[in-house]
């Protein structure tokens, strides 16, 4: 746990990045950086979204599985690193190039 | 219907006879006369008297006088003709005839029961209509039978369940009453409902197939339990070891997602670099005739390691991204602990693993077929082996001073392939001299001295030190193909070929260097080539066979480490302490190096070693500050001998060299 403690600490050093939000496998936040609703917003829209693409990579080749998933807008981009029961997400934001980055991992 | 019947009257008095013969006087006689108390005296000849009784069929009752007004003649008329019957008795009866109505109804019933009742011309039956035995409310009785059919409004009615009641013509009226209506009133009882949640699911093809492989999961495991339960009985443990994994399996998710999360993040950082590394070639390569350049890469550094520099570099072979890090500080009086680094290309910010070391790591080196086994050599003398798969900070395998530890420090450490008894080992040389051999057996480390080193030539172990000092041994490397065949580097400047059946003698010594012989490195491609570096500002490159060096560069400082490169025979790199990567291709340039890069800020940093990927067209190289700095080869810097239909490619590449090596020996000064 202390070595996740630091990654995520590490992460959040890193240039660029807005915020973390590890969420549970029903799209519950468990841990945040950013304010509650913005946290709870996220939270929620991101699990339909990873799930929908779960679902997709799996209906085609069962054993198969989601591992990462990005999506990028033009303000910013979110990372999403799925796990079984668990979800993180990361935000970035950067402002030098066009690709914001969010990531978010759930 | 009249009932002859005879009736008996007591005879009390003579007198009083009546004619409708009251008595038997012969009857009363022919019993012995019994003369009551109270009879009447009569003479003799009154009781003689005979006295006529006449029998008549006429009713005495009947009136002998009736009297009928006739309306014709307007005056009462006495009727002569009087009715004499006289009803005693009368029953009615429910006898049917047979070919009446009824008695066809009957018969469909058959609720009867027949008496054959025979006229005198024997011609008629009389049905007797019998009651059914079904109804038990019916008290018997014939009467009550037949009198039931006239009763409309009896309570049995089980004979006109088919037929509508025949009712009687004359009597029968029908009675209705209304029973008395109790108030309907509504109860309602309204029990508390049922906990009800909504549940809803999606059976998907990869939802089916996780249940699937869920039961084969479980099934497995009860398949492990029952054996275990012939073992152990321990259930308590059982349950903590459950615990244990569905919290660690939380963690292990945890951390995956996260390092997932941290290299897409390093992946963004460095985008550009990642996209170098894959895609850029130096288009100026083609002007540029034979030279070729180093782009900088990613660069490794860790916090904690800054003041330690690096003192070995180790690629995985099979994970190509893979490298390790051995930092540890070279400056005899600065002794501190050590390192073991463990980086990926794909998250260049951080390390994967980490282990710190008490002492400074001189030397390690990545088993080639089990790429968690690492060997590693200590300043203080010890070797050790860590697996990355343990969990935790400590080698699995370290040697003590029982255990044969060198005294000095240990400077190369090579995997061997494994023995006879497929155990790992490997080999390790150190500045006491002497080359071991360390086999890893079960749990221990145990070790074998190869050879000593001495000044004047080798000894076994039995003779000690009848011929001269020790030679420190500062490098090694073991024959590609050739198993039994390594060589060894010294601090004297020597490079002795020697073979591990042979203890006692080196099979050969080459004058190398005039400084200790840094690094020893046998060909990739060619079996009869290696190259040597030194303090001594020099890079040779000889032929085992032959005891003078085929080539020999001067690269104006102390070279601290050289490498070949896996794909090619002719390429080697060299750095520096100037901070200067030396990039040669024989088949291009037997003089001079085709890349001189300075890397490192000249004055501050010294490089200390070099290795090429295994694939992918990158060295890595290590300095004194304790960072590792990545660069890509140019094209110019990757020409490999092109494989024609019938050479593959190793064997082309040992053309090449050999085309290039059987050459006069030049002595080469590099500016």
């Amino acid at each position: 746990m202390a070595e996740v403690e630091e990654t995520l600490k590490r992460i959040q050093g890193q240039k660029g990045v807005q915020g973390i939000i590890v969420a549970n496998s029903e799209g519950i936040p468990i841990k945040s950086t950013l304010d509650n609703s913005s946290t709870v917003q996220y939270a929620g829209l991101i699990h339909q979204l990873v799930m929908k693409a779960r679902s997709t990579i799996r209906d085609i080749d069962p054993q198969n599985d989601l591992t990462f998933m990005r999506v990028r807008s033009k303000k910013n981009e979110i990372m999403i690193a799925p796990g079984e029961s668990i979800c993180w997400e990361l935000l970035l934001n950067e402002f030098h190039s066009p690709k914001m980055k969010r990531c978010y991992s759930s | 219907f009249i009932h002859k019947c005879l009736l008996y009257a007591t005879l009390q008095d003579e007198e009083e006879a009546v004619e409708t013969g009251t008595g038997w006087e012969e009857w009363s006689q022919g019993k012995a006369l019994v003369r009551p108390p109270d009879q009447m005296e009569l003479t003799e000849a009154e009781l003689k008297e005979d006295i006529t009784r006449i029998l008549t069929a006429n009713n005495p009752h009947a009136p002998q006088n009736i009297v009928r007004y006739s309306v014709k003649e307007r005056s009462y008329k006495p009727i002569n003709v009087v009715d004499q019957m006289a009803v005693h008795c009368v029953l009615e009866g429910s006898l049917v005839h047979q070919d009446s109505e009824e008695a066809r109804k009957l018969r469909v019933k058959e609720d009867f029961a027949l008496l054959y009742i025979y006229d005198f011309d024997l011609h008629y039956k009389y049905l007797f209509v019998g009651f059914p035995q079904v109804n038990p409310i019916v008290d018997g009785g014939d009467v009550e039978e037949a009198a039931d059919e006239d009763r409309p409004d009896s309570a049995v009615s089980r004979i006109n369940k088919k037929e509508p009641k025949v009712t009687n013509q004359f009597n029968f009226s029908n009675r209705a009453s209304q029973t008395l209506n109790n108030p309907m009133r509504d109860r309602i009882c309204q029990t508390e409902p049922p906990p009800r949640s909504s549940f809803s699911a999606t059976a998907n093809q990869w939802e089916i197939y996780d249940a699937y492989v869920q039961e084969l999961q479980k099934q497995e495991k009860n398949k492990e339990k029952q054996k275990g339960m012939h073992s152990q009985k321990d259930n308590g443990k059982s349950k903590k070891v459950m615990l244990m994994e569905t919290q660690s399996e939380d963690v292990t998710k945890w951390t995956m997602a996260s390092k997932i999360l941290e290299r897409t993040i390093s992946q963004n950082t460095f985008d550009d670099i990642a996209q170098d590394f894959k895609y850029f070639e130096d288009a100026s390569d083609e002007f540029r005739e034979q030279e070729g350049t180093l782009l900088p890469l990613w660069k490794f550094q860790y916090d904690k390691a800054k003041t330690l520099s690096v003192t070995a570099l180790c690629w995985n072979n099979k994970y190509q991204d893979l490298f390790a890090v051995g930092l540890g500080s070279y400056n005899f009086s600065r002794q501190g602990c050590g390192m073991l680094l463990f980086y990926s290309l794909k998250n260049p910010a951080f390390p994967e693993y980490i282990y710190p070391t008490s002492s400074g790591v001189m030397c390690l080196d990545i088993h080639a077929q089990h790429s968690h086994l690492v060997a590693v050599g200590f300043y203080d003398g010890c070797v050790a082996v860590y697996s990355l798969k343990e969990e935790g900070q400590e080698p699995v395998y370290k040697s003590t001073a029982k255990t044969g530890k060198h005294t000095d420090p240990v400077w190369q450490v090579r995997w061997q392939s494994d023995d006879m008894d497929n155990n790992h080992n490997f080999y390790s040389v150190s500045s006491d001299g002497r080359v071991v051999s360390w086999t890893l057996v079960k749990n221990e480390l145990v070790f074998t001295d190869i050879i000593r080193l001495t000044l004047n030539g080798a000894v076994s172990e039995g003779t000690e030190g009848a011929q001269g000092g020790v030679s420190s041994g500062t490098s090694f490397d073991s024959h590609k193909q050739i198993d039994y065949m390594f060589l060894v580097g010294t601090e004297e400047g020597k490079i002795h070929k020697c073979s591990k059946t042979y203890s006692s003698q080196f099979l050969e010594t080459y004058d190398a260097h005039s400084m200790a012989v840094d690094t020893v490195k046998w060909n990739y491609f060619h079996p009869k080539v290696f190259v040597s570096c030194s303090s001594d500002w020099t890079v040779k490159i000889w032929d085992h066979t032959i005891n003078t060096p085929m080539f020999v560069f001067d690269l104006q400082a102390a070279v601290g480490d050289v490498a070949w490169s896996p794909y090619s025979s002719t390429v080697f790199a060299a750095v520096t302490t100037d901070g200067t990567v030396h990039v040669f291709d024989l088949s291009v340039n037997k003089y001079e190096a085709i890349c001189q890069q300075l890397v490192v800020d000249k004055k501050k940093t010294k490089l200390t070693h070099v290795e090429f990927n295994p694939i992918h067209p990158v060295i890595i190289v290590g300095d004194d500050r304790g960072y590792v700095t990545s660069f890509k080869l140019s094209p110019n810097l990757r020409k490999k001998p092109k494989p024609t239909k019938t050479i593959n490619i190793p064997k082309s590449g040992l053309a090449k060299l050999a085309n290039v090596l059987y050459l006069p020996i030049v002595r080469v000064s590099i500016k």
